[in-house]
């Protein structure tokens, strides 16, 4: 993947986060105004440290805050033009939205397949089915192979894949995928965001992924946010993130003056131009 | 306004850690104390102390029991009226003495704490299983305990003394005494006076069983709220939690998972002794220790909150106090017919209980904690 595909298709924005402020447990407010918007065929990036709020967005627009205890109080969120915000997860997976949530959380006593076809519940064309279920084996043929065995029982990237592929069998229009390369070696980290970038390209699927791993999400998405303690502080196509000074810094480990020394480390803060 | 830590430092790790670390907070608490232990007494009458009172301490203790085993430890158990049982009946041994081993009758207060212990080693007994089993399988296991120890204690007349009605009945004790033997026998009525009150039995005054179950729900609720906050509290947590995660960082389950079950029977062992010797009086197995008890003692950690011991009394509260307020507004106040008060009063307190549980899934307490956190930030809303 050269730098040429990064220019994202000029598009509608399918999904419109606008300022939303999101409160746990009526007490702790953890989103502090973040907006956003996912381009149709695009993939987004939302990045950001551990706590920074990514999965909150990401389980903000897909409704699934209630069960945690969490509400949105403040802003709103669009998807085609329309508020979603009053949807329950499963009216939204409807809509063409669904979420992978970290940790793949597959369900363990159900075989890769079976898995699977969970993931086409909401659709009652069976003929398409099967025909989306050879398109998911042609993305993940590792899946295939497993595709008897117990969920419970395969390694961790081919849990990943059974995520995204029961993703995919809603033959959605986004996917939220929520940390695709936690816990997976690097190589298959490598693999998992090809199969998401040709099905972006391919299925035209947008994505919106929250990702610690900014080196690689830069290089598959097009266009980045970064999110630190509940607040967008940056946010641009991401061939111009992965050039930014401070996002090199920060987040890419790249110094322009080589290796620094922990001396340094503590003006870190004080040194980022947004936080100023 | 009321509940605020401006102003309030501390300068050591244990002041910080206190129950009550808002100084409002401890003024209040010790205020309800004082309320309950200095004023109550010399207003409860027979009905207040017999109908609304000891019912409260007395599944208040139970439910602390249970909370500890269910709350703290994740062990589900349908076994706690059986387990009361257990409490009841080895109280009424401790209480006539038990000639085979040469105890001599006992002295109330000794009576309900060796009924706890009975009813712990009884507990860690049933407990066994507990190590091999989990949830719903381990909850039909203490389902067992519950209709075997009622079936044990009905079929071996040894328990009850041979009594003809299968029944216990509590023996006149006395919690101090200044009078001679002969004395007693010489006065039936001295249980009713102030130099030998009686504390079990039919002379028993309303305000003596009050303050003492009153004391022992103070005393053994104290020592519940810190047993829970320490290492042993702790440990029952961690393996509720996740019981691999701990059994991996050296917490052994099989020590935890007993204490649990005993340090539960114990508190619930006491209730069921008080439930026999100070509230009723007298108990026969399968009427007074259903397998009904077991549910409601349930049901009252689950409302009041699961993992809390101020949860615990106020589900006790809820389930025992609740009712009585219903029936006597609605029979009393309004003066409706008490059939209809009676069946209106379940469906109201049913459907506050749904009602509770809907709005805050974890239970009053967990409501409770909510609102001290608003109260600290008011007039901020985060």
């Amino acid at each position: 993947m050269s730098a040429a595909e990064q220019t994202a298709p000029e598009a509608e924005n399918l999904l419109e986060v606008k300022n939303i402020e999101v409160i746990y447990n009526h007490v702790i407010l953890v989103l502090k105004g973040v907006s956003l918007a996912v381009p149709k065929g695009g993939i987004t990036a939302l990045l950001g440290g551990n706590g920074a709020g990514k999965t909150t967005t990401l389980k903000a627009i897909s409704n699934l805050l209630h069960s945690e205890r969490g509400e949105v109080t403040k802003g709103h969120i669009l998807y085609r033009g329309e508020r979603v915000a009053e949807l329950n997860p499963a009216a939204l997976v409807k809509r063409g939205v669904i979420q992978v949530m970290e940790g793949r959380h597959c369900f363990e006593h159900l075989t890769v397949e079976e898995n699977l076809l969970t993931g086409a519940y909401v659709r009652s064309d069976r003929a398409a089915v099967r025909n989306d279920l050879e398109m998911v084996y042609s993305y993940f043929p590792r899946l295939k192979e497993r595709r008897r065995s117990q969920a419970g029982y395969t390694s961790g990237g081919e849990q990943q894949m059974c995520a995204i592929g029961r993703a995919l069998m809603s033959r959605p229009e986004t996917i939220l995928l929520d940390e695709p390369s936690m816990g997976l070696a690097p190589q298959l980290v490598e693999q998992i965001f090809e199969i998401v970038k040709s099905v972006n390209e391919n299925e035209g699927v947008s994505f919106l992924l929250a990702e610690q791993n900014t080196n690689v999400a830069l290089r598959y998405a097009h266009y980045g946010y970064i999110l630190e303690s509940g607040r967008v502080v940056m946010d641009g196509p991401a061939a111009e993130l992965r050039e930014n000074p401070d996002v090199k810094e920060f987040y890419l480990g790249m110094a322009e003056e080589g290796r620094k020394s922990f001396r340094d480390v503590r003006s870190y803060r004080r040194r980022k131009r947004w936080l100023s | 306004m009321f509940y605020r830590e401006a102003g309030e430092f501390k300068t050591s790790y244990a002041a910080d850690q206190a129950t009550f670390p808002i100084r409002f907070d401890f003024w209040r608490f010790w205020v309800v104390v004082a309320i309950g232990a200095l004023v109550l007494p010399f207003l409860v009458n027979d009905y207040w102390t017999n109908a609304v009172m000891l019912p409260f301490f007395v599944y208040g203790m139970a439910a602390i029991g249970l909370n500890i085993l269910t709350g703290y430890c994740g062990q589900v158990s349908l076994g706690t009226g059986g387990f009361m049982a257990v409490g009841a009946y080895s109280c009424y041994k401790f209480m006539t003495g038990i000639p085979e081993i040469g105890l001599p009758p006992m002295h109330i207060l000794p009576c309900i704490l060796f009924s706890g212990m009975t009813t712990a080693a009884v507990g860690m007994l049933f407990g066994l299983p507990s190590l091999r089993i989990k949830g719903f399988y381990l909850a039909v296991a203490t389902l067992a305990a519950q209709f075997f120890l009622i079936w044990f204690f009905n079929k071996f007349g040894w328990f009850y003394n041979y009594s003809a009605s299968g029944q216990i009945s509590a023996i006149e004790t006395y919690l101090w005494c200044f009078a001679s033997a002969e004395e007693i026998a010489a006065n039936p009525g001295i249980g009713k006076t102030l130099t030998c009150p009686a504390i079990t039995g039919a002379n028993t005054a309303a305000w003596m069983a009050y303050l003492f179950c009153f004391s022992l729900i103070f005393v053994f609720g104290w020592v519940a709220r810190n047993l829970v906050r320490g290492r042993i509290g702790r440990s029952w947590m961690a393996i509720r939690d996740m019981d691999i995660a701990a059994e991996i960082i050296g917490v052994n389950p099989l020590l935890t998972k007993l204490s649990a079950f005993a340090v539960s029977s114990f508190y619930i062992g006491m209730a069921g002794a008080m439930y026999f010797a100070i509230w009723k009086g007298a108990a026969e197995g399968t009427e007074a220790f259903p397998i009904n008890v077991s549910f409601l003692v349930l049901f009252m950690v689950i409302i009041g909150g699961l993992g809390s011991i101020f949860g615990s009394l106020v589900g006790a509260a809820f389930m025992v106090l609740l009712p009585v307020f219903f029936k006597n507004f609605l029979a009393g106040t309004l003066g409706w017919p008490t059939d209809i008060a009676e069946y209106l009063q379940i469906m109201i307190v049913g459907s506050l209980i749904i009602a509770i549980l809907i709005f805050e899934p974890h239970g009053i307490a967990a409501l409770w904690r909510t609102v001290k956190e608003k109260l600290r930030l008011w007039p901020f809303p985060h």
